[in-house]
């Protein structure tokens, strides 16, 4: 991959040793599971599959990045600021209002639910005065806890519980071509994201600190919300939501390599991709020749490494 | 030249700056003095545009702060504030190369190599370039946010208390750059600073603010003196020349 190959030789050999993993990995991914492999199974569902486990794991891995850098907490994430719980509403909003109307509206619905909530989120994080480590996420747990009994409350109402609950357990099983592709919307905002990596790594240093440098700290504020509430949006309708991805996978690089996101936002990236694939491929052979959804596997390996980091933090 | 006209500033109904006016000399080193809640910090910030005034305006090189485009105005001026509470883990290297943002953003030219190259040397940092800047004593730190200054190369380079939480000897080095920033790169420097004797012996304007006002704004001399000092803070200060320097004995 030589477009990352900007920063030193190091974080090129870095960047380029996981990117061969990755690649072994999506190869491995392509011929696990059930079925007579024939190139129409390969071609209708295994690449789909593959290609959304890769675009889900960069894209919820950066919005970890960006959210993190944005309320400068490293505990901050779409799991632990109600991200996860807006997308879910906005899904039960267009499903309650909109019932039977096209893809782009569902997408819309859910993309200007996170959008939103991710905004409130900020503003709150921003009245609290003693900005305390974990205070911080346990504020936004609460917050995605009142927007998940909001939404519960009418799903109840209107016999939609399994559903509801259905979207927020990320499975990938169900991937198919022509029913995954909105996840590309993640794509423009990986880009963006790219491109503003050093932006983002000044915004972490604060306000101030980034105006003094020139830097129109709102506009990319705004930049990152529109990044984090496409990525999450589309990740949550194409394959539910995966927790923890844009907590640890950051937090683990950010411990190994510092916080310079032009050096770190591919490592970064290719390592939110492996992680998902791994759990995947685990969820795949567990109880073969059934599965595991991703989210399972994804929260216990995902819950156990948090952990770890929490301790290793206080140390 | 920095010239600030009738800023007013309000939180409530309380009012921080009172129609505060300066001109504040070029290539100079010029202190701001005076107790707590004085309204010194809340100047600084205004003037740096990082707070908007109530009324007022701030002029940079005879144009209103407010005309100039955020990068352009970050190529002639820059602000350190007092809490610096940055939990990135970058190296000193990555936080001075941030100093050159406003130039190049993040594609750094050779000239701006040769700038951050020759900021860590001149703050002594060559030895810890690489290090983490998290795992820095306070000194260090302070040090290498004061290199990114450096390697802004600014006009004007505004200080908030730069010497709190240093012990002597690093608040003597930090005051020594100041002067050397001033002399032998012409810089214009605007300092908070709580010490009355760090004032003294290091600048050559001091102005006084007391309730948000400026009460004096003269030469050091000027202002070193008892009367005048009583003035400002309210507490019998008794002056000793030495080295012809003077020293304020106020214990």
């Amino acid at each position: 991959m030589p477009a990352f190959c900007f920063y030193n030789e190091g974080g090129c050999l870095r960047a380029l040793i996981l990117t061969i993993v990755l690649l072994a990995l999506a190869f491995v991914s392509l011929f696990v599971g059930v079925g007579d492999l024939s190139v129409s199974l390969i071609a209708l569902s295994r690449v789909p599959r593959t290609a959304a486990l890769i675009l889900a794991g960069v894209g919820m891995s950066i919005s970890g990045i960006i959210m993190q850098q944005m309320t400068q907490n490293k505990f901050v994430s779409p799991t632990t600021a109600g991200t996860l719980e807006a997308a879910k509403m906005g899904l039960l909003i267009f499903l309650i209002f909109t019932p039977g109307a096209g893809m782009t509206l569902k997408m819309l619905s859910a993309f200007l639910f996170t959008f939103l909530a991710s905004m409130i989120f900020l503003a709150i994080v921003r009245k609290i005065r003693h900005r305390n480590v974990i205070f911080v996420p346990l504020v936004g747990l609460m917050f995605g806890g009142i927007i998940g009994s909001i939404s519960t409350f009418f799903a109840v109402q209107l016999n939609i519980v399994q559903d509801t609950n259905a979207w927020m357990m990320g499975d990938f099983s169900g991937i198919l071509q022509g029913r995954y592709e909105l996840i590309y919307l993640t794509l423009p905002a990986i880009l963006i994201t790219y491109l503003y990596a050093s932006r983002f790594t000044l915004v972490g240093m604060g306000e101030d600190f980034s105006r003094n440098l020139g830097l129109n700290y709102s506009a990319i504020m705004n930049i990152g919300l529109f990044c984090v509430s496409l990525t999450v949006s589309s990740v949550v309708i194409t394959a539910g939501a995966i927790p923890f991805l844009g907590l640890i996978v950051p937090n683990v690089v950010s411990i190994i390599f510092g916080d310079n996101l032009k050096k770190t936002l591919p490592l970064v990236a290719l390592t939110g991709a492996i992680f998902l694939l791994v759990c995947d491929i685990i969820g795949r052979v567990v109880i073969y020749p059934y599965e595991v959804p991703i989210g399972v596997t994804v929260s216990i390996i995902g819950s156990v490494v948090f952990l770890f980091l929490l301790l290793w933090k206080k140390r | 030249m920095i010239e600030v006209q009738e800023i007013t500033k309000q939180y409530g109904e309380k009012v921080v700056l009172d129609k505060v006016g300066l001109q504040f000399h070029k290539g100079k080193v010029t202190s701001l003095i005076g107790s707590n809640g004085a309204g010194k910090s809340t100047l600084l910030s205004v003037i740096s545009r990082l707070l908007s005034q109530d009324g007022g305006v701030v002029m940079v090189d005879e144009k209103n702060v407010t005309e100039y485009k955020n990068r352009m105005l970050a190529q002639r001026l820059s602000i350190l504030k007092q809490s610096n509470h940055v939990r990135l883990k970058l190296t000193v290297r990555e936080l001075v190369s941030f100093g050159r943002f406003p130039y190049s953003q993040d594609k750094l030219t050779k000239e701006d190599m040769m700038k951050v190259d020759r900021a860590i040397d001149f703050l002594n940092l060559r030895a810890i370039e690489h290090a983490y800047i998290d795992e820095l004593s306070g000194g260090q730190k302070q040090r290498a946010y004061m290199a990114m200054v450096v390697a802004q190369d600014t006009e004007y380079i505004l200080l908030d208390e730069p010497l709190n939480n240093l012990d002597m000897k690093h608040s003597v080095q930090t005051m020594k750059m100041m002067r050397q920033l001033a002399d032998e790169l012409g810089k214009t420097i605007i300092v908070v600073l709580h010490d009355i004797n760090f004032a003294s012996h290091y600048s050559d304007y001091i102005v006084a603010l007391k309730d948000g006002k400026v009460i004096y704004h003269d030469t050091t001399d000027n202002i070193i003196r008892e009367d005048v000092l009583k003035d400002v803070f309210g507490v019998r200060v008794k002056i000793c020349e030495f080295d012809h320097k003077r020293i304020c004995n106020y214990f």
